[in-house]
């Protein structure tokens, strides 16, 4: 190193100060460069970004609206209570967990059970509730414990109810929790995936599900100022929920309980119909079930029972299941034979108590026959020859044609979701329908058996109500509807479904008169009189029988052959017979004789409706043979 | 008239244009303390008045007094820090305290100051003799401690030890020629970080001399994004801070980041976020100038120091202070790596206020005595 004088030594220093002072500045510059990229070109997106942080959104989740009978009687309503949570992230050992809350609060086996459910349909870091409906006293004694349970909570919730249990729970159907694919679906809607945001249930069945979006109501958002560790600080701003909208039902809940009791333990169905609106005045489906049962998730135990019963309670049999109409399809033979001109009414057969058809012999159920017979008095006696001759006549397509007039084998578009088309059979059913060639051809002998409602047929009770409600109607067809009106809680606003005419079958007064008359002598003098015996009321009616089981030419003995064989008794009828104010059809699955069996339901129905009198509950009376 | 003298007898050894800058800086701390941790404002008064009161002593101090503390203050550190690594308490991962029974100390903190002081007295010892291999004892008197404090782990504190060292060194007259590819080899080093920030990040590659957190603090500066929950948390949330305050600021105490804990260490390491988020660019700058001024002041002090050892030290010291302003806005927005470094004068802390103002202390001291030596 070389020598240097102090003078030197100095100036060295001095320059070496200099440079620092440089470097010093260059390095400030360095900052200021970045505060203003920071500061005043990634300014907006910072603002942004410290907005995202301090502010979060929080669903506010409606009410869900009421269902109420069109006179007001509550069929679904929700109530407060509170729940006890796990947040099953939040805990390590959810086991032991379980078991030190079960010392406080009573967790019985199948709370676990379908805690573990919920557990296992979960994907997300949501609270699940282990056991409903807290008493005062647990949560008493919960909170006193809460510092031993973190992610444990307790929760006030709404819960949905329907008050009356098991009734009329095919119409009303139930809510139950979102599931994986109800959630994708709900997120590919951006609307309604904000709506949903913090709604834990959804419409599954019913009502439920096909008023979803009336019942559901519109969430509302709290904007809430939260510090870095989530917690709340303030509220900011809230857009209040609006409530789901009330459906007001045109069902009658008397008239619908009245049916339900009718059929006691037997299976079956009953829809009963207002012919000038089309309202649903009854939707039965025997047996039903409990739908409180699926709110918070069914238990094992009970979803078991339900699903292995032998009775089917969760099969919707008045829109869902389809069966052969058998003779309550005559009186419609005989309109489309009127209309068609195939018939006169005065047009008579000579009954010998058997059609030979090609080579086969189409029995009637009277051995011996039914004598000459015109066309009231096929209905009124229920004679299956006029028929076979009627339908060989008419040929299957002009058959299908002018029965399809009714509503037969398509859909009624009533207002919940499940309904069957049924089979009104014609040679292009027949051909979508099987895929041999061989099967695929329409013989002209299964046109005969189509004519006394036997065969391919197969309806579902609401379009058989459908057809007799339009029938009744003069042929005014009005579509079938549950919901009278849906209205807004807050403004009181209606919307009403109207009633809503799809068409008008160009039926002749003397043609209408004459099948009316026919059908009030059925319930007068013919296969039902004992049934109708002393109304107050003039009723039109018709039986009906559905093969379940095919005797091959035997005769029937109901006692002989298995209970689930026998065959399903029908029975339609509507009244007053001048000015029908109701319309319906019933079957009773292996009833038997439909006289016998379904006919006297819907007696207790017409009687209640028309004359407000309350059946005392008798055992439906043993009748002759239909 | 005793009252006009004994005025004049504290405020004598006080260097007025420091001072006045140590009162905005004070001054403003105070205030941004009481939007950012109001509990805290008696606390760090109390600091300051220690902070004050030691700065006031070591200002009364001849620099020739202070040059004899220079060797015991060294000797007696590095004991300290030997004894640190022998019987140390640790306390987040780190070993840096020592228990004397009556006060848990922190040795390397003393080093800030005894490395500076030992390097100058070294070669004020050396004066007009300046050979090649005083530059090595040099080197060797400064890696020791620095290697013991790194090794606790304490990078912040190690890099300020060691850079306090090498501008002594640097002052001191060291080679250009060697100065120049030693910064070149750093710079390509960053570089070379940088551009292989992917394969030198996965977690299972080990970098040779650093601890897994000193790795994580570099590679979440190169993207804090990775991590956002977790490492890169306080970068990120800084950043949002300081970004959002833009040109103004959002007002004092209306820093939603600050308000709502969002920025982390808020009244520390991260207090400059605050005053970002809160006075805007603008207070930004006013602050950067202010820090500008001190350090200049401290070089012109250094300038026009009368001896070897008193120009080394306070170029040393000012460029010390440099460095932590520097280091530490540099972390705070994200373009250096979170190193446990305060903001001088501003972050709340009584032990870097203290050194930092035993510091600023001895500049006075400096500043006051090179005419008297003259004479």
């Amino acid at each position: 190193m070389e020598f240097k004088t102090p003078e030197q030594e100095i100036q060295r220093f001095r320059s070496r100060v200099l440079a620092a002072s440089a470097f010093v500045i260059i390095c400030f510059g360095l900052l200021v460069a970045r505060f203003v990229y920071l500061q005043v070109i990634q300014h907006d997106y910072f603002s942004t970004r410290a907005e995202d942080n301090r502010i979060s959104l929080v669903p506010i989740v409606p009410n869900r609206g009421l269902i109420v009978d069109r006179n007001g009687v509550v069929l679904a309503r929700n109530y407060s209570a509170y729940t006890l949570e796990i947040t099953p992230s939040r805990i390590k050992d959810l086991d032991a967990t379980i078991d030190a809350l079960a010392g406080i609060i009573d967790i019985q086996p199948k709370d676990r059970k379908r805690f573990k459910k919920l557990l296992d349909e979960s994907k997300t870091f949501e609270s699940l509730p282990l056991r409903n409906r807290l008493t005062d006293e647990e949560v008493a004694r919960f909170v006193a414990q809460r510092y031993r349970f973190p992610g444990v909570d307790i929760k006030a919730r709404l819960f949905r109810q329907y008050p009356e249990g098991e009734f009329a729970s095919h119409v009303l159907g139930y809510i139950g929790r979102i599931n994986d694919r109800e959630k994708r679906k709900i997120e590919d809607d951006e609307t309604r995936a904000a709506n949903y945001r913090g709604t834990e249930h959804i419409g599954k069945s019913g009502l439920e599900q096909s008023y979803e979006d009336e019942l559901h109501g519109t969430t509302g958002f709290e904007q809430i100022e939260v510090d870095a560790g989530g917690r709340a600080v303030r509220s900011l701003a809230r857009t209040p929920p609006i409530p789901g909208r009330k459906l007001v039902l045109t069902l009658d809940s008397k008239l619908q309980k009245i049916a339900e009791e009718a059929f006691g333990n037997r299976r079956g169905a009953l829809v009963a119909i207002e012919p000038g609106t089309g309202g649903v005045l009854a939707l039965v489906s025997m047996p039903t079930f409990d739908p409180n049962l699926f709110v918070d998730g069914i238990d094992s135990a009970s979803w078991d029972a339900l699903n292995n019963s032998p009775d089917h309670p969760l099969l919707q049999r008045a829109i869902y299941s389809s069966y052969p109409p058998g003779s309550t399809f005559k009186p419609f033979m005989s309109m489309a034979a009127l209309m068609t001109g195939k018939r006169t009414p005065h047009q008579a057969i000579s009954d010998p108590g058997f059609f030979w058809f090609g080579g086969h012999r189409f029995r009637d159920d009277k051995e011996g026959g039914h004598g000459t017979v015109d066309m009231a008095k096929s209905i009124i006696v229920s004679c299956d020859t006029y028929y076979y001759h009627l339908a060989n006549d008419m040929g299957i397509d002009l058959l299908s044609r002018s029965l399809g007039e009714f509503g037969f084998g398509t859909r009624t578009g009533i207002d919940i979701h499940g309904e069957s088309a049924g089979v009104l059979p014609s040679p292009e059913w027949k051909k979508k329908r099987f895929k041999k060639p061989e099967m695929q051809k329409w013989y002209a002998g299964e046109t005969i058996s189509i004519g006394i409602g036997q065969g391919y047929n197969n309806y579902t009770m609401l379009q058989l109500a459908h057809a007799t409600a339009t029938l009744a109607a003069g042929g005014v067809m009005f579509k079938p509807h549950l919901v009278k009106y849906v209205q807004d809680v807050r403004t009181d606003e209606k919307r009403l479904i109207e009633p809503t005419p799809i068409k008008k079958i160009p039926i002749k007064p003397e043609h209408l008169k004459v099948i009316t008359d026919a059908m009030v002598g059925v319930n007068k003098f013919g296969t039902s009189s004992r049934a109708f015996a002393g109304t107050e009321y003039v009723a039109a009616g018709k039986t009906g029988t559905a093969q379940v089981f095919s005797l091959k030419g035997a005769k029937y003995d109901a006692k002989a052959i298995g209970e689930r064989l026998r065959d399903h008794a029908l029975f339609i009828a509507f009244a007053p017979a001048d000015a029908p104010k109701i319309a319906l059809a019933v079957i009773v699955e292996n009833g038997g004789f439909g006289a016998v069996s379904a006919a006297p339901i819907a007696r207790q129905v017409l009687d209640y409706y028309l004359t407000g009198k309350i059946p005392a509950g008798a055992a439906p009376e043993q009748v002759g043979a239909e | 008239m005793i009252l006009q003298r004994i005025w004049r007898a504290i405020i004598n050894p006080i260097d007025p244009f420091l001072f006045a800058l140590m009162v905005l800086l004070i001054g403003f701390t105070t205030l941004v303390m009481l939007s950012a941790s109001p509990d805290r404002i008696e606390a760090q008064l109390i600091n300051t008045g220690v902070a004050l009161s030691a700065m006031w002593v070591v200002a009364s101090i001849s620099p020739q007094r202070l040059q004899l503390l220079a060797l015991p203050l060294y000797v007696v550190g590095v004991i300290l820090l030997i004894a640190v690594a022998v019987f140390g308490d640790i306390s987040k991962g780190a070993q840096r305290w020592l228990d004397l029974g009556v006060m848990r100390i922190q040795p390397s903190e003393l080093l800030k100051i005894a490395m500076p002081l030992m390097l100058a007295w070294y070669f004020q010892m050396r004066e007009g003799s300046l050979a090649v291999r005083d530059f090595v004892v040099a080197a060797a008197l400064l890696a020791l401690p620095v290697y013991l404090i790194a090794s606790q782990p304490d990078l912040g504190t190690s890099l300020l030890v060691l850079s306090s060292g090498l501008f002594i060194i640097f002052f001191a007259g060291l080679s250009w020629k060697l100065i120049t590819p030693v910064m070149l080899a750093g710079i390509i080093a960053i570089t070379a970080i940088i551009a292989t920030e992917d394969q030198i990040c996965q977690p299972d590659v080990k970098w040779p001399g650093l601890r897994d957190y000193q790795k994580h603090r570099v590679c979440t500066l190169l993207d804090p994004n990775k991590d956002p929950l977790g490492k890169g948390f306080h970068t990120i949330q800084a950043e949002i801070a300081i970004g959002s305050g833009g040109w103004l600021g959002k007002g004092w105490r209306n820093g939603t980041q600050t308000q709502l804990e969002f920025i982390p260490e808020r009244h520390t390491d991260f207090i400059f976020a605050v005053i970002s988020e809160e006075f805007g660019l603008i207070g930004n700058l006013g602050l950067l100038l202010t820090l500008l001024l001190v350090i200049l002041r401290g070089l012109l002090i250094a300038a026009h120091a009368a001896t070897v050892f008193s120009r080394l030290l306070a170029g040393a010291l000012s460029l010390s202070f440099f460095t932590y302003a520097f280091v530490n806005m540099g972390m705070v927005t994200g373009i250096l790596p979170v190193v446990g470094v305060p903001l001088p004068l501003v972050s709340y802390g009584g032990t870097a206020l203290v050194t930092l103002c035993l510091g600023l202390g001895i500049l006075m001291s400096i500043a006051r005595h090179r005419t008297l030596l003259q004479k």
